[in-house]
């Protein structure tokens, strides 16, 4: 009979708990796996706990997919590198599960494991472990296995390695379509751990297998690797052996396809070189940018930035500024929207003349647009525009849209605006606002919806530390405090979230004379709501308050709401009395 | 084909006719049994090995079976390419069943949803884990169903008994020999952090024992569950070839999941009119082909069938292919427009032909031909002077499904009185049998003379037959409208049938 020493129950426990009925403690289990791996030792985890779980893996998927992530980082646990092979026969077999996220993490946890291996354990147990994955019976091993070959591959012999080759090969071609997904999206891993001549080979032709499989998803995943091969190739067999299959893609049948090229195609452009670039690429962009299908121009169109910041200047005016006028009153308004969040980017690469002259049209139109969403973008990237054209220009344009925005029907409209509105006011400076943007901060504090208030609650509180409490004294505070008579209750209590969030900011002097009279005097509200919030407010203002102030003003009058008829008025008050104690003794 | 003409009845090419015997009964009835409503099966479906079968019904439970007949276990991946050679009929038994779908209530819209099951679709199989979609009118949920073996537990480092004080989680499946605690039952502090550990560890602790009994228990979980993205009924499911997408078909909408994001789905087709008045057109029925990933054929109450090319756009709303047969307007009446409506649709194995059930009759399409089907068959003709009657009691509103052969060379689907009717496609077949489910099958077959006049052109390779001459009354038996046959499936690779009269499976084979 086994004795357990009263220090080891707890451990004893989470070690039983492995095999608990309940889910919930077998996870946590297996979440402390290294401390029971630390409390049984470095050799006996490596025979008895590591055995253990390899026999136990029919368990619920989230505990396996627990199992997977811990044993990952288990190397320390079973005695260092030198043993690190003893973890990958439990990897293994979660390797070969139905649930994706626990072979994925498998595969993850087994690369992390073979990094670190020596050259000779990687021969004498990584690669057979991946040639058994992939011959495995089922699909579920044979999608695994490939995202193992580029841990594998570099410490394999020369044999070893042209058998690893052509077994990818045969996974490009399996009968499954999850499987050739599998290759296909890791080919590009694989392929920069191929040396250059196999490369041009064989690595090569596998690729072109996949350009033309019958399956859209895994055409799909060749394009991804596209530009991956294209980095590992040289300039000239880049444009001799990518360049002509990208083109074609970006001309496939299937809108999937192109809308992955159009993702895809500005990082090819560095790897084939300028002239290609020219001649190829540029042609091929154009296309997309001006494809029948949405959802390509979307994607296209969210490029555009990007693509132009590797042409330099000429190129894209001479191609690509034609297609972006067509798009910005483009069908459709998701199509606009993608353009007008990434426009802005092109003026610092158009320069200040081409910027005035062919953007700011565009950009204008933009911003009239009939959408919400594509003014919102254009919007939320104005500091990057105001470099370029100045703050005069912007001003005449910008307002009447974000007027418009500020009393949008949908109140998500207006709140994003508002979360803009501290970042306009530091760009375009105190005068300007007051101008045209103080009326709109005011007239959200009336809004009907709740979190526009509280936004704009908010929002005086960034204003004031943007600028200032001499300018808050001015510009925010009388308007503020005007609004504590409004009818509604609802609106008489945004105006107290205002003032408990202001007064931190304006400091001790503002607070005790503007104010706290405010707060008092709603202490007498004739709704409780009120009330208790004028509590909540005054607990809030203790810390900050002079001493005298709060046993003068604010006590006095939370005591008096202690004893309200309404029983949350008087829970709050005496909250906030025993908070002013607190404070009281700690000072 | 200039030379065939009535002589073609005789083409060598076509494969004499199936005598169909009983093979099993599920459910069965006894004599005066009152079916209850929530035991009729709604849903039936072949996997694609035809080793499982399930059956969904209206109480939303899903029922599995196991073909037992199956060579034991093969190569399993011999069974992925599912080519095995079987001698005998296959025989099937009861394996699992759990509950799929809940009533549920819709307090936002107020609508009960039933938990019916309106679909059942088999998934890819991953090692010995069986995946399947089940919907009812509104929720699609992916169900794995897994064979576990009943473990003990013993060699505890702890008596649960003991251990209990402070350890609610004591596992009750414990047995055989246990460690006992000296001071059991007491407090314990949770080991701090500075804990040391010896470097050999301690050798007192022990793992668990795990004793893998002999049974098994089959498990059924609900992975995923793909809700909130149909404002109607749905009406299909379909997975598409490449194993990681399906579709989901309501009367206005058809959506495009993949099946690991339960969370997202997107539309693909939307036959909504911006006024509902405008609407004249519902989808019926909507099926992936079986080979090419981005082709997609649905059917719609108008009786046309249109084929979709994922690849063209985003949102299909130009068919590539419409298939419609334009009815002569002399015969047209005020149910025309009503019997068109197409209840099923299946694509064959080849991916070449599509299937359509109407009130009527029973259609086969060649996608290479949209002007007619290749096919037609009378599948209960002598009810036409009865339509009056069957839209009084709302039964010209059923939708009964059809199925394909594996080999493509018959189709078969079902009728009222529990009757079933399984017909031969290839040209110049003339099989046209009218099958009863019941223990014995044969009991209806009349032997009338299945060719009725042809259509004129003979050129063409459109066939009419199998109308069956309303004799069929006088062996005594009346119409029954309320034991209809809806739901069947045909084996994917032998000649046998499963079908649903009420809440029993019938299953025969040929």
């Amino acid at each position: 009979m086994a004795m357990i020493d009263e220090p080891l129950y707890p451990i004893a426990i989470l070690i039983d708990e492995l095999k608990n009925e309940d889910i919930q403690l077998r996870l946590n289990s297996i979440r402390r796996l290294s401390t029971i791996a630390r409390a049984l030792g470095e050799e006996r985890t490596r025979k008895e706990l590591i055995p253990f779980l390899s026999e136990n893996n029919d368990d619920d998927d989230e505990v396996l997919l627990a199992m997977a992530e811990e044993l990952g980082v288990f190397i320390p646990y079973v005695g260092g590198v030198e043993y690190a092979h003893v973890l990958l026969p439990p990897l293994e077999t979660l390797c070969t599960v139905e649930e994706t996220c626990v072979r994925d993490k498998a595969v993850e946890s087994l690369c992390r494991i073979g990094v670190q291996m020596k050259e000779n354990y990687l021969v004498d147990w990584f690669v057979p472990l991946v040639k058994r994955l992939a011959a495995g019976e089922w699909f579920t091993a044979r999608v695994s296995s490939c995202g193992l070959f580029h841990i594998a591959y570099p410490s394999a012999p020369d044999q070893l390695k042209a058998e690893l080759r052509s077994i990818y090969s045969q996974l490009c071609q399996d009968d499954m379509p999850m499987v050739r997904r599998a290759a296909a999206s890791n080919l590009g891993k694989f392929a920069a751990t191929v040396e250059q001549s196999y490369l041009k080979a064989e690595i090569m032709s596998i690729f072109d297998d996949l350009t033309q499989d019958d399956q859209d998803s895994v055409r799909l995943l060749a394009v991804e690797s596209c530009a991956a091969l294209g980095k590992l190739l040289e300039p000239l067999d880049c444009v001799a052996h990518i360049l002509p299959v990208i083109v074609n893609f970006s001309q496939d049948k299937s809108w999937r396809v192109r809308y992955m090229v159009a993702n895809q195609l500005y990082e090819l452009c560095e790897a084939v070189g300028p002239e290609p670039t020219r001649v190829d690429l540029v042609p091929a962009y154009v296309r997309l940018l001006r494809d029948n299908e949405a959802e390509v121009r979307i994607a296209a169109a969210g490029k555009v930035t990007k693509f132009c910041r590797i042409l330099g200047p000429q190129l894209p005016i001479q191609h690509i500024l034609p297609c972006v006028k067509e798009l910005s009153s483009d069908s459709s308004q998701h199509v606009r929207s993608a353009l007008a969040s990434v426009i802005m980017g092109m003026a610092p690469v158009l320069g200040k003349d081409a910027t005035i002259d062919q953007l700011l049209p565009i950009f204008l139109s933009l911003l009239k647009d009939e959408f919400p969403d594509v003014r919102l973008n254009i919007i939320s990237k104005l500091d990057q525009v105001n470099q370029v054209i100045g703050i005069d220009l912007l001003s005449q344009s910008l307002l009447p849209a974000i007027v418009e925005l500020a009393e949008d029907r949908h109140w998500r409209v207006r709140l994003a605006i508002i979360e803009y509105i501290p970042l306009l006011a530091s760009q375009l400076g105190v005068g300007f606002f007051d101008d045209k943007l103080g009326t709109l901060c005011m007239q959200w504090l009336e809004d009907k919806v709740f979190s526009i208030r509280d936004a704009a609650a908010n929002n005086l509180k960034r204003l004031a530390e943007e600028f200032g409490p001499e300018w808050a004294m001015q510009h925010i505070i009388p308007q503020v405090l005007d609004k504590i008579s409004n009818p509604h209750y609802l609106y008489r209590m945004t105006i107290l979230q205002a003032i408990s969030l202001l007064a931190p900011v304006l400091g001790v002097d503002i607070t005790c004379q503007k104010l706290l009279p405010v707060v008092i005097a709603s202490s007498k509200d004739r709704v409780p709501n009120i009330k208790f919030n004028v509590a909540k407010v005054l607990q809030s203002l203790v810390p900050i308050l002079d001493q005298s102030v709060v046993e003068n003003t604010i006590r006095p009058c939370l005591i008096e709401l202690s004893e309200d008829p309404d029983v949350d008025v008087r829970y709050f008050a005496n909250q906030a009395l025993q908070a002013s104690d607190q404070v009281m003794m700690s000072s | 084909m200039n030379g065939k003409g009535p002589e073609d009845a005789r083409d060598p090419a076509a494969p004499p006719a199936l005598e169909w015997k009983f093979a099993q009964v599920f459910g069965e009835r006894t004599a005066g049994e009152e079916v209850q409503e929530v035991d009729i099966i709604s849903a039936i479906e072949f996997d694609k090995s035809g080793d499982h079968l399930a059956t969904g019904d209206r109480g939303g439970r899903v029922v599995l079976f196991e073909r037992t007949d199956v060579r034991a276990h093969g190569c399993r991946r011999d069974l992925e390419r599912l080519d095995y050679p079987v001698s005998r009929h296959p025989e099937f038994r009861y394996q699992t069943e759990f509950q799929s779908h809940e009533p549920e209530f819709d307090y936002l819209k107020s609508l009960e949803i039933e938990e019916k099951i309106n679909k059942i679709r088999w998934c890819q199989t991953a090692n010995s884990a069986l995946f399947l979609l089940s919907t009812n009118d509104k929720t699609i949920k992916f169900w794995k169903v897994q064979e576990k073996k009943v473990k003990r537990i013993s060699e505890m480092n702890l008596d649960p008994s003991q251990a209990g004080g402070n350890d609610s989680s004591a596992s009750s499946s414990t047995a055989g020999p246990r460690a006992c605690l000296p001071n059991g039952g007491c407090s314990y502090n949770y080991m701090c952090n500075d804990f040391s550990f010896p470097p050999g560890g301690f050798p007192s602790l022990r793992l668990p024992v795990v004793v893998a009994g002999q049974e098994t228990s089959l498990v059924a979980k609900c992975r995923r569950i793909y809700a909130h993205a149909h404002d109607y009924h749905i009406n299909s499911i379909s997975n598409n070839s490449d194993g990681e997408t399906f579709i989901s078909a309501d009367d206005l909408r058809i959506n495009l999941w993949n099946l690991e994001i339960s969370n997202q789905s997107f539309n693909i087709v939307d036959v909504k009119p911006a006024n509902m008045e405008d609407l004249t057109e519902v989808i019926t029925s909507a099926e992936f082909h079986p080979t090419h990933c981005n082709t997609l054929a649905y059917s719609s109450s108008k009786g046309s069938i249109r084929l979709l090319d994922l690849r063209q756009s985003a949102l299909c709303d130009n068919h590539s292919q419409l298939f419609e047969e334009h009815e002569a307007s002399s015969s047209r009446s005020f149910f025309t427009e009503i019997i068109a409506s197409i209840s099923d649709i299946k694509f064959g194995k080849d991916g070449r032909h599509i299937l359509s059930r109407d009130y009527m009759t029973l259609k086969l399409w060649d996608i290479n031909m949209d002007s007619r089907p290749v096919a037609t068959f009378q599948v209960h003709e002598y009810l036409r002077p009865k339509l009056c009657d069957l839209y009084e009691n709302d039964s010209i509103f059923d939708k009964f499904e059809c199925c394909l052969s594996g080999d493509g060379l018959r189709v078969a689907t079902g009728s009222y009185s529990n009757l079933f009717r399984v017909f031969g496609c290839v040209a110049g077949s003339t099989e046209a049998m009218t099958l009863e489910a019941s223990k014995n099958p044969m009991r209806r077959q009349v032997q009338s003379p299945a060719r009725t006049a042809r259509s004129l052109s003979s050129l063409t390779r459109v066939v009419r037959r199998g109308a069956e001459s309303p004799g069929i009354d006088a062996n005594g038996n009346s119409y029954d409208f309320t034991t209809k046959l809806l739901h069947l499936a045909w084996h994917p690779t032998e000649n046998s049938i499963a079908c649903a009269a009420a809440n029993s499976l019938y299953m025969y084979y040929a």
